[in-house]
């Protein structure tokens, strides 16, 4: 029996239908503050078991709830139901450029980021040239990120999150920046981390990455799992 | 989590904090400075001047309230929205937010150390001799750090769901400027208001600051009301936003 590291049981996750009412409806309609407001409905009632080393693909429409369940996964939205069991050391690999400071240069933004994703300065100082020698942008070290180009920021981002020895890995949308040659060498970095045992997530739209790579995974339709299984299978059934 | 952890955040964001402040002005460390001096020279100028208001040594009385204010209004105006300029980052990693509003008010604080030496050098300028009684600064430095950053988490953690608040933060900023005997001696206050001014976070450590450097007195009843004050808006702070953060990631 393999084992599990990422385990929903009846997970519902809703989330407040207007942003923010501010303080004017506050103080105009006091009354809506007892009464608790109508929640949008995200998820609903969702099971499911990642197991250890597992390529595991998510997909689903937009909208469909694959983002909320890798925010679930990193611990940074509660569910309104259910049980969500994680073990090991989550890095996410959400939105390009989220903990870095444009006015810093690589190297600062590789100690923030890395520091901020859970990995301590020590590590981050020894890990720093690995780090900018993936991302090939060793000359560029001392300039602001701010100069950089999208393709540079994503390479950084994902140097950063796969040297920190993620055992999650979770990758929303964002496999597809950066020029062919840095592409080559994500899935190589990832293909050894899958080899060291490292659990990874991928949402993607693109369903042939998700079916080249991913060993199972799992369809997502009107807020609940429609399937789950084996990649091919999925892809097939999203594509009907 | 663990202490090591801990301090890795909290080093290494108010270092980010201080870094940003110096690399994206050319004067850096002036503007620390250059603000509370006009503040002080504005208030000299139509207090003194044109009011003729009889204060003594009352650059060195103004600027010794003027920096110590300013640590706690940037404070508080930088940790209101701290939270939301982290919105990318609070809603994909998980860490225990209150790093982003403790750096703010670090930041701020290493600030107002590094304005000190100019502070005292005014003062020994007016014929203020050096006393062995300024060390007790540290003390206050301590109090006005617990109750800027008490006050600072209820900010952080209530403005990603009431977003006025950061206008309402302003507009008290202000009022509680005025409020506080910065400009204007606290015996100046009637008697009979005194204790309305005593609910006032700011106003022990304020008032501290000028005995302390004016006259180099240690008042240990304005020491004990600001360690009141810090220890109730730390505990408020900290039962508020672990309340709030929770639910940081939905509403931004
Ligand atoms: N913070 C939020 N507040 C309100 N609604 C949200 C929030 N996050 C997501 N939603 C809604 O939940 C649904 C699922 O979103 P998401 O998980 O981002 O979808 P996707 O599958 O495209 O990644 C969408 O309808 C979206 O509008
Ligand atoms: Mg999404």
């Amino acid at each position: 029996m393999r084992e599990i590291v990422i385990k929903f049981s009846n997970v519902d996750k809703s989330f407040p239908s207007y942003k923010h009412p501010g303080i004017k409806t506050m103080l105009l309609r006091p009354k809506t503050l007892g009464t608790p407001r109508k929640r949008f409905i995200a998820l609903k009632d969702i099971s499911f078991e990642i197991y250890k080393g597992e390529m595991f693909g998510i997909v689903g429409k937009n909208g469909a709830g694959k983002s909320t369940i890798l925010g679930l996964i990193a611990g940074v939205l509660v569910p309104d139901r259910g049980k969500i069991e994680v073990k090991g050391k989550v890095v996410p690999l959400l939105e390009l450029g989220a903990g870095f400071h444009p006015e810093l240069n690589s190297i600062e933004n590789i100690m923030l980021n890395g520091v901020l994703l859970g990995a301590s300065r020590k590590m981050m100082k020894a890990i720093t040239q690995e780090i900018l020698d993936f991302a090939g942008l060793n000359e560029f070290s001392n300039q602001p990120i701010r100069t950089f180009s999208t393709g540079m920021v994503a390479r950084l981002g994902f140097s950063i999150a796969v040297h920190i020895q993620p055992e999650i890995l979770l990758v929303d949308e964002i496999l597809a920046v950066g020029d062919a040659e840095f592409q080559r060498r994500c899935l190589e970095k990832i293909d050894q981390l899958r080899k060291a045992n490292t659990t990874i997530l991928l949402v993607s739209h693109d369903t042939n990455q998700i079916e080249k790579f991913c060993d199972r995974a799992l369809l997502l339709e009107d807020k609940s799992i429609k399937l789950i299984g084996n990649a091919s299978e999925v892809i097939k059934a999203y594509a009907s | 989590m663990s202490l090591s952890r801990s301090f890795d955040l909290v080093f290494t964001l108010t270092l980010k904090e201080i870094k940003v402040k110096y690399r994206s002005s050319a004067l850096g460390y002036l503007w620390s400075l250059l603000y509370p001096l006009s503040l002080a020279l504005l208030f000299f100028f139509a207090l003194r001047v044109v009011l003729k208001v009889q204060v003594e040594d009352f650059v060195v009385f103004l600027l010794s309230g003027l920096f110590a204010w300013q640590w706690f209004a940037n404070s508080l105006s930088a940790s209101t929205v701290s939270i939301i300029s982290n919105a990318s980052l609070v809603k994909m990693v998980k860490f225990p937010y209150f790093v982003l509003p403790l750096s703010n008010v670090l930041n701020d604080c290493f600030h107002f150390i590094a304005s000190l030496p100019v502070l005292f050098a005014l003062a020994i300028f007016h014929s203020k001799s050096p006393s062995i009684q300024w060390m007790a600064g540290s003390i206050l430095i301590f109090l006005q750090l617990m109750t800027t950053l008490g006050i600072s988490l209820v900010l952080a953690s209530l403005n990603p769901f009431f977003r006025d608040l950061e206008r309402l933060t302003q507009i008290g900023l202000n009022i509680a400027f005025y409020a506080t005997p910065i400009i204007y001696p606290f015996e100046m206050i009637p008697e009979k208001l005194k204790f309305i001014f005593y609910f006032n976070p700011m106003l022990p450590v304020i008032e501290a600051w000028h005995r302390l450097i004016l006259k180099s007195e240690i008042e240990l009843w304005l020491i004990g009301l600001s360690l009141i004050h810090s220890i109730f808006w730390l505990s408020v702070g900290f039962l508020i936003f672990s309340r709030f953060s929770k639910r940081f990631a939905e509403v931004l």
